[in-house]
């Protein structure tokens, strides 16, 4: 009924979208509305420009969703090239923040590294879809070369965080190619002794400091250790049943450190408990497995590698978020996707959904049309 | 090439194969990880919600004490003794101190130039600044600090009218005591002062939480657990920031009790007009409940002055007052009894049967121990001839006494004045009593490392040698006689109530022992006697008795503070004031049916019964016929207690 009101090309693009994973989107882009209010002290400001970053999102999702596997596939390499480009100039002239410099001003601040979330796995994606599969040894180093650099190049803004998760996002590609089981043991090795050859020698004082606190917050509750204690006693104070919406002591006394941001999850957990808590994951859950399942269906090697490593991307940074709020993992800076405030992750994360939809192999609507 | 199509279809079906493979091992690891968190998310919120639920709640309530306000003091006939004030301070909360910049930083130089400002309307010394400084940096910025206290009444005007110039600056109503009588019953009523470490340890340091001042002597200290009453407390919920947000609960402080005090102020008053100049005490008790009606310790001070801590000057002059007016003498005095205690004393011989009342003893002048050369005189030097009980009490013939305390033997004595109280506290509710001394042969040993005398039993004999008794123990031990034997604990406070409009609770006269006797008369045969002491021909106060319109039974004392030479004489003239002898007496009347009993001692006023009897007799014709003079405006006592707390001596 309402495919009679619209245009024929709005119905044609609609078509491409996977409504049932964006049936999931929006109920947990309504529960970061919801949860957001609350973190706001109840006021809307934040929650009516965070609409605005859902509603530009769904846009790139619109128009992503309709770019098919082999254009996209041809824009791998151009977008790959331009982000490590991106990446030199932001350490040439990049805006410096809080002793960091990850955007370069072009208007608004751009942070580049955004588009080495989406280039890396495009970019690895369409190095495998050229080889035969299972890789090689040897294209297993080159496509590790190929996440290695733009992994330093933001190593050196400094911002490991990003650039961990955007090397694994490459290394979820070299997983789904279907690298022999004995490379994954040898490599996991590798990065068990280089691990503490990292701490000691590889990080700075900030980055050392925030792995030992997780390991003993409570020692330091001034300083560094402070943000997951207070999540701690948020997420742990909530129970089974949440103390409710608006409800959240640790929230609205302003003892949850960054609650619109990074430490969202402490807030959801607080007000909605426990079982509150298992409904959100479970939601996650289900849109990692769907964006699976739609990485299965892709139209190519190529649609399928980039598929499973966005979805898997996805996942990552919901384990890095919850495991930091809830203190099992250290801080870095990632948010919870869809849910925490937050203009670029949004976006980010829309456009990637949105080429995950359109991977999908087409089907022949224009045989009927012949 | 149909064959490398087929291989290219076989490859793709094989990569899609070994996606979906790799593609269900990462739904299972997805699952697995999630799992992981899910068990994380079961520690902290179903093992560990109690913990973190407390840890919450620590985060974020505070509870702030709400100190109850203290019982007020009022004498028998509801004069006011003990009052709250209201004070006036200066808060500052520093948060709500706008900044002169307007860039929304908020300074430390914005408060300064804020107390600047406020300077020129209300002087701040320098040390109100100083301290103010070092504690608001302490606190949190939204606390309030106090800046000054004890505001005049032109101070609080001149804030006021500026209020509005000074936003964060609040002027704050506090309680404070103050005593209206100044001076007047000091020693009973006591004072409070700031509470300190020492006073924190002997309450339940919860319920003072909030409380800044604590009774530290007199009543205030005896009954400060009826008059402090319960603390009450709110429940704030502050955030992060240490910001008030809202009230959660409150438990409202219930006030103390008030006090009533046996005190009679208008006997009081008369004590202390009559002991002026003097250094000296006066006790009055009414015998049949133990209450006490007038304590007076000369010279007295006034204790409005350690309410907020005496200052360094003040302390000093009364420190170095020769008269010693921080000393109650009622309470913390020792004095030989002197001839005070010879009806006790005749009531011991009679119960130990070391005499009879019609036995005579002749005095001629002094006494010898059989055997001994050694010579006891009697204060007349010529001696008094044949003397039987009643004589010898009303005479106060020493000679009559050295005897009878050698016969009796100096266990039965004491055992027998303990009875009476001697040698311990009353037990009355005021703090620092002493327990004077009534002395053995077990004491002297543990003492002195000395054995026991024969002669130490004739000196007690006249209550001289160790003895030393209270004012409040002689005038406790005279009550006792007027109530024929029954031995009632002395008390200062006579009843409570919870508030003004409220009924008085009175307490029970609490009776501590029955004192035995051989034969009830004993006790009409030893009060005759002291009657005769003020009514007979031949009384050493038959001057101070002339003329009373009620039978008063009495006995005078004259206790020595300087031994005098085997041959010497004792000629008041020729020695210090200082060792002059105290002036002594003890009564109750009327005798029939007493209703007041007291006991007065003038430092070396000298004999008994020319300064001791006659302020007797004034006391007891004031309480008794209501005498008193008209009460004086408020400043001249002022002026005139002053006086005696400088301590100036007349004579």
């Amino acid at each position: 009924m309402i495919s009679e009101l619209l245009p024929p090309y709005v119905i044609k693009a609609l078509e491409k979208v996977d409504l049932i994973m964006m049936a999931a989107l929006a109920l947990l882009m309504f529960i970061g509305a919801i949860t957001l209010y609350s973190a706001n002290d109840g006021s809307m400001s934040l929650v009516y420009r965070q609409g605005m970053h859902f509603l530009a999102g769904l846009v790139l999702l619109l128009l992503f969703s309709q770019i098919q596997s082999k254009t996209l596939k041809q824009f791998a390499i151009w977008a790959y090239g331009a982000g490590l480009i991106l990446l030199v100039l932001v350490l040439l002239f990049g805006v410096e923040k809080k002793g960091a410099t990850r955007w370069l001003y072009i208007g608004i601040d751009f942070q580049p590294s955004e588009v080495m979330k989406l280039a890396v796995p495009m970019m690895l994606a369409y190095f495998f879809a050229e080889k035969p599969l299972p890789p090689r040894f040897i294209d297993v180093l080159i496509a590790l070369v190929l996440v290695f650099i733009p992994m330093l190049l933001i190593l050196q803004q400094p911002d490991l965080g990003t650039s961990l998760l955007i090397a694994l996002s490459g290394i979820f590609v070299i997983y789904l190619a279907g690298i022999s089981w004995w490379m994954i043991g040898g490599a996991i090795t590798l990065v068990s002794v280089a691990a503490p050859l990292m701490f000691f020698y590889g990080m700075r004082d900030y980055q050392r400091q925030r792995v030992m606190t997780l390991f003993n917050p409570e020692q330091d509750l001034q300083g560094a250790g402070y943000h997951i204690f207070q999540s701690k006693i948020a997420i742990g104070s909530g129970g089974t049943y949440g103390k409710g919406w608006l409800e959240g002591d640790q929230s609205r006394l302003d003892f949850l450190p960054e609650r619109h941001t990074d430490f969202i999850f402490a807030v959801f957990g607080e007000e909605f408990g426990f079982l509150g808590n298992l409904f959100l994951l479970g939601l996650y859950m289900f849109i990692i497995w769907r964006g699976l399942w739609l990485a299965t269906k892709g139209a190519d090697t190529f649609a399928r590698l980039l598929g499973g490593s966005l979805s898997l991307t996805f996942f990552l940074y919901l384990v890095v978020n919850t495991g930091m709020v809830s203190g099992v993992l250290p801080v870095v800076g990632v948010p919870l996707p869809l849910v925490s405030y937050g203009g670029t992750s949004i976006l980010t994360l829309m456009t990637a959904f949105g080429m995950l939809m359109g991977l999908k192999k087409r089907k022949r609507i224009y045989q009927a049309e012949d | 090439m149909p064959q490398g199509e087929r291989i290219s279809i076989k490859t793709d079906r094989d990569e899609l194969q070994l996606f979906r493979s790799r593609a269900i091992v990462a739904a299972v690891l997805v699952l697995m990880a999630l799992l992981g968190i899910v068990g994380r998310l079961y520690i902290l919120q179903i093992k560990g919600h109690e913990e973190y639920t407390e840890l919450s709640r620590l985060n974020y309530q505070r509870s702030i004490p709400v100190p109850p306000i203290r019982g007020l003091i009022y004498d028998r006939n509801g004069v006011q003794v003990a009052d709250n004030h209201a004070q006036y301070v200066l808060e500052v909360v520093r948060d709500s101190v706008p900044d002169q910049n307007s860039d929304g930083r908020r300074r430390w130089v914005d408060v300064t130039l804020m107390l600047e400002r406020l300077g020129k309307i209300v002087p701040l010394s320098e040390k109100e600044i100083r301290i103010f400084t070092q504690q608001v940096q302490r606190r949190s910025r939204y606390e309030p600090t106090l800046l000054k206290e004890n505001m005049t009444d032109e101070e609080v005007a001149r804030f006021a009218v500026n209020k509005l110039r000074f936003p964060g600056v609040n002027l704050e109503r506090r309680m404070q005591r103050y005593y209206p009588h100044k001076t007047i019953a000091s020693h009973v009523i006591g004072y409070v002062g700031r509470v300190d470490e020492r006073d924190l340890k002997r309450v339940n340091q919860k319920n003072y939480a909030g409380t800044s001042h604590i009774g530290k002597i007199g009543v205030e200290a005896a009954h400060e657990d009826l008059l402090h009453g319960t603390t009450g407390y709110k429940m704030i919920e502050v955030d992060a920031h240490g910001k008030h947000q809202d009230m959660l609960s409150e438990e409202k402080p219930v006030g103390g009790q008030d006090l009533i005090l046996g005190l009679d102020m208008r006997l009081q008053i008369k004590a202390e007009n009559l002991l002026e100049g003097e250094r000296g005490a006066i006790v009055a008790l009414d015998p049949r409940n133990g209450e006490l009606l007038a304590m007076a310790s000369v010279p007295a001070f006034d204790p409005n002055l350690f309410v907020d801590g005496i200052s360094h000057k003040n302390y000093k002059a009364l420190r170095d007052n020769p008269g010693r007016p921080l000393y109650n003498r009622a309470l913390q005095g020792t004095y030989p009894p002197g001839s005070t205690v010879k009806p006790m004393i005749s009531l011991a011989g009679l119960y130990e049967k070391a005499t009879y009342a019609t036995r005579r003893v002749y005095d001629p002048g002094f006494f010898q121990i059989p055997g001994h050369r050694h010579r006891y005189r009697c204060w007349k030097k010529v001696g008094h001839g044949s003397m039987d009980m009643d004589h010898a009490i009303a005479k106060s013939c020493d000679t009559y006494f050295y005897d009878l305390a050698y016969r009796m033997g100096v266990d039965k004595f004491s055992s027998y004045m303990g009875l009476f109280g001697f040698g311990e506290r009353t037990g009355i509710d005021l703090t620092s009593e002493s327990s004077g001394l009534m002395p053995t042969p077990e004491w002297k040993s543990r003492r002195h490392k000395q054995i026991w005398y024969p002669g130490d039993t004739v000196n007690i004999g006249i209550g001289q040698g160790y003895w030393l008794a209270t004012p409040l123990q002689l005038a406790h031990a005279t009550a006792t006689i007027a109530m024929r034997g029954k031995r009632i604990r002395p008390r200062v406070l006579r009843g409570v109530r919870t508030a003004k409009d409220e009924p008085e609770r009175l307490l029970e006269p609490e009776l501590v022992a029955h004192i035995p006797s051989q034969n009830s008369k004993d006790w009409e045969r030893v009060v005759d006697a002291m009657v005769n002491v003020m009514h007979s021909s031949y009384g050493t106060a038959r001057g101070s008795g002339k003329g009373a319109q009620f039978t008063i039974a009495g006995k005078t004392g004259t206790a020595q503070v300087f031994g005098i030479a085997q041959n010497a004489t004792y000629d008041a003239t020729r020695l210090a004031k200082r060792l002059h002898d105290h002036s002594l007496y003890v009564a109750f009347a009327p005798a029939e049916n007493p209703r007041i009993a007291l006991a007065i001692v003038v430092e070396n006023g000298g004999s008994g019964s020319k300064v001791a009897a006659p302020t007797g007799r004034k006391m007891l014709d004031a309480y008794l016929l209501d005498k008193y003079e008209e009460p004086k405006e408020e400043g001249e006592a002022d002026d005139e207690k002053l006086k005696v707390s400088q301590g100036s001596s007349t004579q």
